[in-house]
């Protein structure tokens, strides 16, 4: 992947010249920034310069009749003392109004004489994505007949198609993250994302298939094969549903899909195992470390490195590279997901998942890529095993309440298993279940680990980020489905 | 005003360049806010943004492009990239401005501007109180997700080439708290917050951290039902999620798009007969109260469900135009909301009248199909049982069509939350499926 890319000399250099340079922004202006930002008395502080550009493109009624462009820019200051944070941005690069912020950041101070520290580049690696801009990738009227090609091939596998709406997105980000210890590390991130939904119409009965795909990758990914397979997925899902019937309701074994449905692993495990909650102990895992928390058979990481994938980082917000965690290792838990802030007040080091969504927010613990490792069944050999349940194939969101370790996902596309067999599909419903408690019911897991198409995003406390999540098919003894009959 | 000036010079740009119709919207806000977490402060976040956006219209067609630098360069940059898009995008005889007839032209004070020189200082000091409150109300509080106190304010101005100019200035002002109770090895959270545009609006920190906390508390001990179906009673802090749904699926998009359970549903009865629903856009300090809309056309207050029958859609010009009607002035989204109480009783006297049921108290997970009207929700709350609480429930969900819940909606009560922008009280539905145990 390296080969492509400018050294990381030149990568340093064009991030300076985005977002220093223009606003005449030298090394000793970063000092005397930085100065204020950790004056006396304040221990931890970084500034994180960001610009990005977005775009957006829709098709609809066969047509793209709507495109959009935006541009961000800012700065953000932060200032640590023990538990207290002062945080404020500037969106004006001009030396007063940075000043000005970076005062206002570290007025949690009592008393704050600036102090002068030295500059130091440190040196990251960037091996997970490319630097280039995918808005340029293509031509504004290839992203144009990207689409119009999806939208034929999706009205032409069925007549029940009524409606297609598809659109296309794509974002450029530079970041220059300067810390109290004057070490200044930069990432340049792009992102594409392909959305597609359609309706489907027979006998008056209207029903929704979604799918699409995405990544820290060109446009170029969009190829024909990707769009057949998401016009097909998006079609299927739809017709399925308009054969749907009413979804069981109690407690049934379920058997989960691979990939997607690994939003159970985002929302039953990942948040609880946040720091900023367990250095809190507000989580429902908080004081569980070394403990069993799900069956031997599951083992779950949070990995930042994955090549291309939408939840990777280079380096994380506060500059550090991203890991490879192992949260759960064969049931015990083992680790938290650590920002600097959280792992200094537990006297540990960060894993690299201090994200922020942009200058404006503060930093906290946020999963990258999170998901649970393959295991020996064949996905047949898991559905055969069941007498009677629910097979849920695909998801949309899901949500936890991390104190009480109850969370919900739900299905968009599932089917009853009777005597070891798909019967019939039925209608999507949540699923809800207890964090801690639920993965001691995975009795089977598959060989068919799958990462999400990566068109995922995660909220927490008011801020989005790019995430995946995965998992294999696995089998779960006993959840509550909440269908109507 | 400055922003209008800024505004006004990039409309003229955009025109002289080729733009056809244009419209600006350009806003600038600041505020703070603190939290504190055992009683100590943990976060002192101080916010100053701002936007321009644009759109253009030529020859039908539409591009738009945004931007937070407001140099002469990058605005100028921003307006050629949306003339660009504009010409790229295909013409669809829908688009364009609203008619110049339906522009706003009675100027309203609708007193959403409201400052209140809260300092960082005394918004530390209601924090640490409205904590230190939910801590007070006994030993079972042993944490908190945080007490937050926050204050902002925004200015800002559409215009468009009609030549209408619209400016809006408010502030706004929150408290809230989030508790954590312990009992036996099990923690249950619960919250309560209030906000306004006036700080003189807004509630005691004080009794924000105790209900907080008494919540919390109430919450322990929880269990799962046993699967079956039972009346389901919505609290007034959830049942505006309800009428949230039907607001959606009576939006121009949702209706043009045909993926709404309510399409060509126009003057049919789709709740029972004694439930009324109006849109009130000039609610006084209100929180989605405004004389203009999103393209500068005159709001009014209205009916929306009269004796249970839908009277009027949510539509922008184009939405409109798309369903051969007229927009109702909800560019941007609804108004305020009022649903009006068909009994003069409250929460706790609703439950009084019942044998058995389910109290929800909070939703979690958004199972809602607005395309169908299939619902299925996460919930938890309490039992009730011969007129009284039973014991609280965590771990079922909740679910239906919400055809048959509009219609089997029993009683709507007195109670609503006096913030936000959607108001309803307790809401009675008749026999849900219910999936526990």
């Amino acid at each position: 992947m390296n080969n492509n890319s400018p050294n990381m000399q030149n990568l340093d250099e064009i991030v300076r010249s985005t977002l220093l340079d223009p606003y005449g922004i030298d090394d000793s202006g970063l000092q005397r920034m930085l100065g204020q930002v950790v004056s006396k008395g304040i221990e931890m502080g970084d500034i994180y310069f960001q610009s990005a550009e977005a775009e957006s493109w829709t098709l609809e009624d066969g047509q793209v009749k709507k495109s959009s462009y935006s541009s961000r820019q800012g700065v953000g200051f932060r200032s640590i003392i023990g538990e207290q944070t002062g945080l404020a941005y500037s969106e004006s690069f001009d030396k007063e109004s940075l000043m000005k912020a970076a005062k206002a950041a570290s007025s949690i101070a009592k008393a704050g004489k600036s102090k002068t520290l030295p500059v130091s580049k440190q040196s990251a690696e960037r091996p997970y994505y490319l630097a280039d801009n995918p808005i340029l990738s293509i031509d504004d009227q290839a992203k144009i007949d990207l689409l119009n090609r999806l939208d034929e091939k999706a009205r032409s596998m069925d007549h029940r198609v009524k409606e297609v709406i598809a659109s296309l997105a794509g974002g450029h980000g530079s970041i220059l993250i300067i810390n109290q210890d004057g070490k200044l590390a930069t990432d340049i991130r792009p992102m594409v994302r392909l959305s597609l939904s359609v309706i489907a119409e027979d006998k008056g009965r209207l029903e929704r298939g979604t799918s699409g795909g995405g990544g820290r990758m060109s446009y170029e990914f969009f190829d024909d094969d990707q769009l057949c397979k998401y016009a097909k997925e998006a079609v299927d899902q739809a017709l399925i549903n308009l054969d749907a019937d009413e979804a069981p309701a109690g407690e049934m074994t379920v058997v989960l899909g691979s990939g997607w449905p690994g939003v159970l692993i985002h929302e039953a495990i990942g948040h609880g195992l946040e720091g900023d909650f367990n250095r809190k102990k507000t989580s429902a895992f908080s004081g569980l470390m070394g403990e069993m928390v799900a069956s031997p058979m599951c083992t779950i990481v949070d990995d930042g490195t994955i090549p291309d994938a939408r939840g990777s980082l280079n380096i994380d917000d506060e500059g550090n590279p991203t890991e490879r965690t192992v949260l759960i290792e064969n049931g015990k838990l083992c680790n938290y997901m650590q920002d600097n802030l959280n792992a200094k007040l537990m006297n540990t080091t960060s894993t690299g998942n201090g994200r922020r969504e942009s200058y404006s927010s503060q930093t906290i613990p946020r999963m990258t890529n999170t998901f649970m490792l393959a295991g020996e069944h064949d996905q047949g050999e898991i559905i055969e095993s069941v007498d009677k349940g629910l097979y849920a194939k695909n998801f949309g969101g899901g949500q936890v309440d991390i104190t009480s370790g109850k969370f919900v996902f739900s299905a968009s596309e599932a089917y009853l298993i009777e005597k070891g067999k798909l019967t019939k599909p039925v209608k999507g419903a949540m699923l809800i279940g207890d964090g801690p408690s639920a993965l001691h019911q995975v009795s089977m897991v598959g060989n068919d680990l799958a990462l999400d198409p990566g068109v995922g995003s995660c909220g927490k406390d008011g801020q989005t980020v790019p995430v995946n999540v995965g998992q294999p098919t696995m089998r779960i003894e006993k959840l509550t489905v909440g269908g109507t009959t | 005003m400055q922003h209008t000036d800024i505004a006004s010079d990039a409309l003229e740009y955009a025109m002289k360049n080729g733009a056809e119709e244009a419209s600006i919207k350009l806003s600038t806000g600041s505020g703070f806010s603190v939290v504190s977490q055992n009683q100590a402060i943990d976060l002192v976040e101080q916010f100053n943004d701002q936007s321009f956006s644009i759109s253009i219209y030529i020859g039908k067609a539409i591009g738009s492009a945004s931007t937070n630098d407001f140099s002469e360069e990058q605005l100028r940059m921003t307006i050629e990239k949306a003339l660009s898009l504009s010409r790229l995008t295909e013409k669809d005889d829908c688009n364009g401005l609203a008619e110049k007839d339906l522009m706003a032209t009675e100027v309203k004070d609708l007193e959403l501007y409201q400052p209140s020189g809260l300092t960082i200082k005394q918004a530390q000091e209601m924090a640490i109180e409205c904590e230190g409150a939910a801590f007070d109300v006994n030993d079972l509080v042993v944490n908190s997700e945080g007490a937050t106190v926050g204050s902002y304010e925004s200015h800002s101005v559409y215009l468009n080439s009609h030549g209408f100019i619209g400016e809006t200035e408010s502030t706004g002002h929150n408290v809230s708290c989030v508790a954590i109770a312990q009992k036996d090895g099990q923690m249950e959270m619960d919250y309560d917050y209030s906000s306004t545009r006036g700080l003189d609006d807004l509630s005691d920190p004080v009794s924000i951290g105790q209900s907080a906390g008494n919540r919390a508390v109430s919450n322990l001990g929880s269990r799962k039902l046993k699967t079956q179906k039972a009346p389901v009673l919505l609290s007034p802090r959830i049942s505006k999620s309800l009428i949230s749904h039907l607001l959606n699926a009576i939006s121009g998009t949702s209706l043009y798009r045909k993926s709404s359970f309510l399409v060509d549903k126009i003057d049919e009865k789709i709740l029972p007969s004694f439930v009324q629903i109006y849109e009130d856009p000039h609610l006084k300090r209100g929180f989605s109260s405004t004389y203009f809309d999103g393209e500068g056309v005159q709001t009014n207050p209205r009916g929306l469900i009269e004796d249970g029958h839908l009277r009027g859609y949510l539509l922008s010009s184009y939405s409109a135009r798309r369903l051969g009607l007229e927009t109702t002035a909800n560019a941007g989204g609804h108004h305020n909301i009022i649903v009006q109480n068909s009994v003069d009783e409250d929460l706790n006297s609703i439950i009084k009248d019942m044998k058995y049921g389910f109290l929800v108290t909070g939703f979690i997970g958004s199972g809602v199909n607005i395309v169908n009207g299939d619902y299925s929700r996460g919930a938890n709350g309490f039992w009730v049982e011969n007129g009284e609480i039973a014991y609280p429930v965590n771990e079922v969900t909740v679910a239906g069509n919400l055809t048959d819940m509009f219609s089997k909606i029993q009683k709507i009560g007195n109670d609503p939350e006096t913030d936000g922008s959607v108001f309803c009280g307790t809401v009675l539905i008749d026999e849900l499926m219910i999936a526990g145990e």
